[in-house]
């Protein structure tokens, strides 16, 4: 699986529906996301890519699309 | 509390919102307006008289006044002075807090050092956040959360139903402009990135403070929280897998009353259970700075 593919998967299980978005397309203005399910969105993005998002990247603005978090989690790896 | 109450009928047309949404997005179904005559001070006197009252103790046995407020009407001097000189304690030293949603977190935790020193401590937080947000659709995002109130308490070095045992304070000013009332402007809030870091942080330094002292989450009796958002609530229980009920919540009467909101719920928590504590708590808070912090309290 792809790691837009495995994002997207992600973003499904913490919207608790299916999602159908543009790479590009904003994950908080198309409602899949909201503050909280973005907080739950970065845990499992830890855990399935093994990663630790320091809070100093906190910005919701490197979650806002499935390109930026594709983009941020390369740059952590 | 101010006696005028707001409910989210009479505030969804000012901010151009349905009312039901106000309720799903923040848990708050009404707050309280200060009327024109009250101001910061005269909320947080009245709340410091109640207080004292309420623990027998004399004006003149205060050691220290520590009032917390964000939302004070000028630079300087902060309500402290005039608070302090109000209740009766004179000459006494009375310290502002301009921290806003953590204050009197931060405030109890330095008055639990401090009290060896000045003997009783008296925590103030007060706070009229509906003069300080835009009552307008364009502010609706934080106008529908704010309410105004004061609550305080007594901090003392040898008495008390609760010992202090300890407490972990932090500060992150990367986020600084995330949470700010700037001069001659609306507060500001970015949503996202506060419920972000909170979501984070909260959980953290209360899992910090109790395994200082190996009290596992779910030994703890009561969670008082500062009164932030309900669903921010929730998501703390969440994360220390601890039941929801064991989280002090009175946010749906008075929404998000900044720093006054712990000690208004500690208050309310106070007079509804029944004496005397059984088990510890744990108070927490987060808010603009980024401050946050949490304190483990035990029964004498």
């Amino acid at each position: 699986m792809d790691t837009q593919t495995k994002i997207i998967e992600i973003c499904q299980q913490v919207a608790g529906k299916p999602i159908d978005v543009a790479p590009d397309e904003s994950l908080f203005e198309s409602g899949i996301l909201d503050s909280f399910t973005l907080a739950d969105l970065v845990t499992a993005l830890e855990k399935e890519f093994s990663v630790k998002i320091p809070d100093s990247d906190l910005s919701p603005r490197k979650f806002d699309s499935v390109e930026r978090i594709q983009a941020y989690l390369q740059s952590r790896m | 509390m101010p006696s005028r109450i707001v409910d989210n009928a009479e505030l969804a047309p000012l901010v151009g919102a349905d009312p039901a949404w106000i309720l799903h997005a923040s848990g708050i179904e009404q707050r309280r307006y200060a009327g024109a005559g009250e101001s910061v001070a005269t909320l947080g006197i009245a709340a410091a008289k109640d207080c004292l009252a309420n623990a027998a103790v004399a004006a003149a046995d205060v050691g220290l006044v520590i009032v917390s407020s964000g939302s004070a009407e000028q630079r300087f001097p902060g309500p402290a002075s005039v608070i302090a000189a109000a209740a009766g304690i004179a000459g006494k030293p009375a310290i502002d807090l301009p921290m806003a949603s953590a204050g009197s977190l931060f405030g109890i935790a330095l008055a639990a050092q401090l009290a060896p020193r000045y003997g009783h401590v008296l925590v103030v937080a007060s706070e009229i956040m509906s003069r300080v947000v835009h009552l307008h659709p364009t502010g609706r995002d934080t106008a529908i959360l704010f309410g105004d109130g004061a609550g305080a308490c007594l901090v003392s070095h040898d008495n008390g139903f609760a010992e202090i045992v300890d407490s972990a304070l932090a500060t992150d000013g990367d986020f600084a402009e995330a949470l700010r009332l700037d001069f001659d402007a609306p507060l500001y809030m970015d949503g996202r990135s506060i419920i972000l870091q909170a979501s984070r942080k909260l959980p953290r330094i209360i899992g910090e403070v109790l395994d200082r002292h190996q009290v596992k989450a779910s030994a703890i009796g009561t969670f008082l929280m500062h009164q932030a958002n309900g669903n921010l609530i929730v998501r703390v229980a969440q994360a220390l897998d601890v039941p929801g009920e064991r989280f002090f919540r009175n946010i749906a009467k008075y929404g998000n009353t900044s720093s006054a909101s712990l000690l208004i719920a500690a208050d309310e928590w106070w007079r509804e259970r029944e004496k005397p504590l059984a088990a510890p708590i744990v108070m927490a808070a987060f808010g603009a700075g980024l401050n946050w912090g949490a304190l483990l309290a035990r029964p004498v």
